[in-house]
């Protein structure tokens, strides 16, 4: 399971340029308290460019709250994300995506009013680029993902798994130093999880992009996660590789419901 | 039949003016999610910004003087300045109020400039002859059409074009449409939401400023309540075409424009008087059976 073959081609993206070349995103001691209820408590966690990182966790365990504290939706109450070198403390969302951390969100989040073009061409213009290279990026990045030929369709027409895609697409304009994504695989059959999974173990060559993968999908984080981050209850239950989780017995006991 | 296509050619004419001003009001709603009611009162600065500023009864036309391609471009530049200074000094400090405050707020705009208008031009009517030329009338075969409701309509085809042109074509346009359909997204992915609103407050000032063109050359009269009518029926225009839908304030303008005359037309004439409660009625008629307007908006479904 741990060798799906990349079948995808790395894109040549229309534009010659990148955002960042900082080298690791990551949370340090890392709490999010909400009215007395800790999210999140002291997860430290480091992620780096070219590799896959899964996290996984029972429902509560503090996965979207962590994901959101590392693209700048949620202000840690203690601790802090340092992106590079960089503290990112009262760094704003729109400034994390700005600087080459980007991430999709559970609900797609799409402008279903708009066409698929536009969905990644708006991305590329607010983040600066011109129309016309906007235009030709988002073609680029479509043609990757699989949608050119949906190009022109409302985002709102779109089949549910193509959503999805669309959502990855557009995160990945100009290339992110970091990507997070946040269950994409939710609701996809067998055959789209394959698919899904030839994508994104893509991503850190293609776009020499960091991956933090959130996935209730067993199959999906184990087949192409390079390692694997187990948070349960807002705190750090286990990290290693898919083999050594697979076999972890706290992590048995605790996520997959099983007596040790 | 020559008496209904010409109460027909009114009804349009008539619906063009409403759908350019339900146009604007419509615009700013997508984005801001503001309903503006100092709308109207950017069509009485249009307006008033023709004659020359004194409390006479006659009015004296200094703007309005000038040959039509700098009138037009400096009457819109009027407005347009107007507009940017409410959301500037007004609706840019209330940028994370809610809907309902918005609103209130455009009514204190609205006041503000109606008084001010008073303060300079004083309280009674004037009148006004802006372009006695364009009453002509035109015969196309036993039907009589004023000049005037030809380029009403014209008018607005272009600047509907033109608008959609901007909207579809120009990385600015798709900007403001991400912008009207989820704001937050559209800013965390690096759209800057003050240009954004300042443009949606610049296209709805040159909107207005066609109004305050046509409609005082076609009524040939000021008063500082003129915009009202027009920002009301506009609004409604917008909640019947469907709130947060360009297309639906546009269908709804003309709707409205459509139901006001013919009902004006045809209703017995000891009813006439009743005749915007008739047109009110079939407002909340249309808003039983589609409650969410003649041109469903995905995203104002979600968001309310």
């Amino acid at each position: 399971m741990n060798d799906i073959p990349v079948f995808v081609e790395p894109p040549s993206l229309g534009v010659d340029r990148t955002l960042t070349n900082a080298a690791k995103l990551a949370a340090e001691g890392l709490s999010v308290r909400f009215s007395g209820l800790l999210a999140i408590s002291d997860v430290t966690l480091r992620l780096a460019r070219h590799e896959i990182l899964g996290l996984i966790g029972p429902n509560g365990a503090g996965k979207t709250t962590l994901v959101n504290c590392l693209t700048g939706f949620q202000a840690p109450t203690d601790g802090r994300v340092v992106f590079g070198e960089e503290d990112t403390t009262g760094w704003s969302a729109a400034r994390f995506r700005a600087h080459g951390i980007a991430r999709t969100f559970q609900a797609g989040r799409l402008f279903k009013d708009m066409t698929v073009a536009e969905n990644v061409e708006v991305t590329g213009v607010g983040l600066g680029l011109g129309l016309k290279a906007a235009r030709e990026h988002a073609m680029a990045l479509l043609g990757w993902i699989g949608l050119a030929d949906k190009a022109q369709a409302k985002a709102g027409t779109l089949a549910y798994t193509d959503q999805r895609r669309l959502g990855i697409a557009r995160a990945l304009v100009l290339s992110p130093a970091f990507i997070l994504l946040d269950e994409p695989a939710a609701g996809m059959s067998d055959a789209e999880c394959e698919e899904l999974m030839a994508l994104v173990s893509a991503i850190p060559k293609s776009f020499t992009s960091g991956v933090l993968l959130i996935e209730h999908n067993m199959r999906v984080v184990m087949g192409i996660s390079h390692r694997v981050h187990v948070l349960d209850g807002g705190k750090t239950l286990a990290e290693g590789s898919p083999a050594e989780i697979q076999k972890h017995e706290a992590v048995m006991a605790a996520y997959l419901g099983m007596e040790a | 039949m020559i008496a209904f296509l010409q109460n027909l050619i009114d009804a349009v004419s008539l619906g063009s003016i409403y759908a350019l001003t339900a146009l604007g009001i419509g615009l700013l709603f997508g984005i801001l999610r503001l309903i503006n009611f100092a709308h109207g009162d950017y069509i009485t600065i249009g307006a008033y910004a023709l004659i020359v500023p004194s409390a006479d009864v006659t009015a004296r036309l200094m703007i309005g003087e000038l040959p039509l391609v700098v009138m037009t471009p400096l009457i819109c530049l009027i407005v347009v300045v107007v507009a940017l200074l409410s959301d500037v000094l007004v609706f840019r400090p209330l940028r994370r109020a809610s809907s309902p405050t918005l609103m209130i707020a455009s009514f204190a705009v609205s006041y503000i400039i109606q008084n001010g208008v008073m303060m300079f031009y004083g309280a009674r009517p004037k009148a006004v002859d802006l372009w006695s030329g364009a009453n002509t009338q035109i015969l196309i075969g036993d039907l009589r059409v004023p000049m005037l409701q030809l380029i009403i309509l014209v008018v607005t085809l272009v600047l509907m074009a033109a608008l959609t042109l901007f909207l579809r074509k120009t990385p600015y346009g798709i900007q403001m449409r991400a912008a009207a359909e989820d704001f937050r997204m559209a800013t965390y992915l690096g759209v800057r939401g003050n240009l954004v609103i300042g443009l949606a407050f610049a296209i709805s000032g040159i909107l207005a400023a066609a109004v305050s063109l046509l409609y005082t050359t076609q009524s040939g009269s000021l008063s500082h309540t003129m915009g009202l009518p027009l920002a009301l029926f506009a609004f409604v225009a917008v909640v019947v075409g469907g709130m947060g839908s360009l297309v639906g304030a546009v269908v709804g303008g003309f709707a409205i424009g459509i139901i006001v005359t013919m009902l004006q037309a045809y209703l017995p004439p000891e009813l006439r008087a009743f005749r915007d409660a008739f047109a009110f009625a079939f407002v909340i008629l249309v808003l039983l059976v589609r409650p969410a307007g003649l041109v469903p908006s995905r995203t104002t479904f979600e968001r309310v």
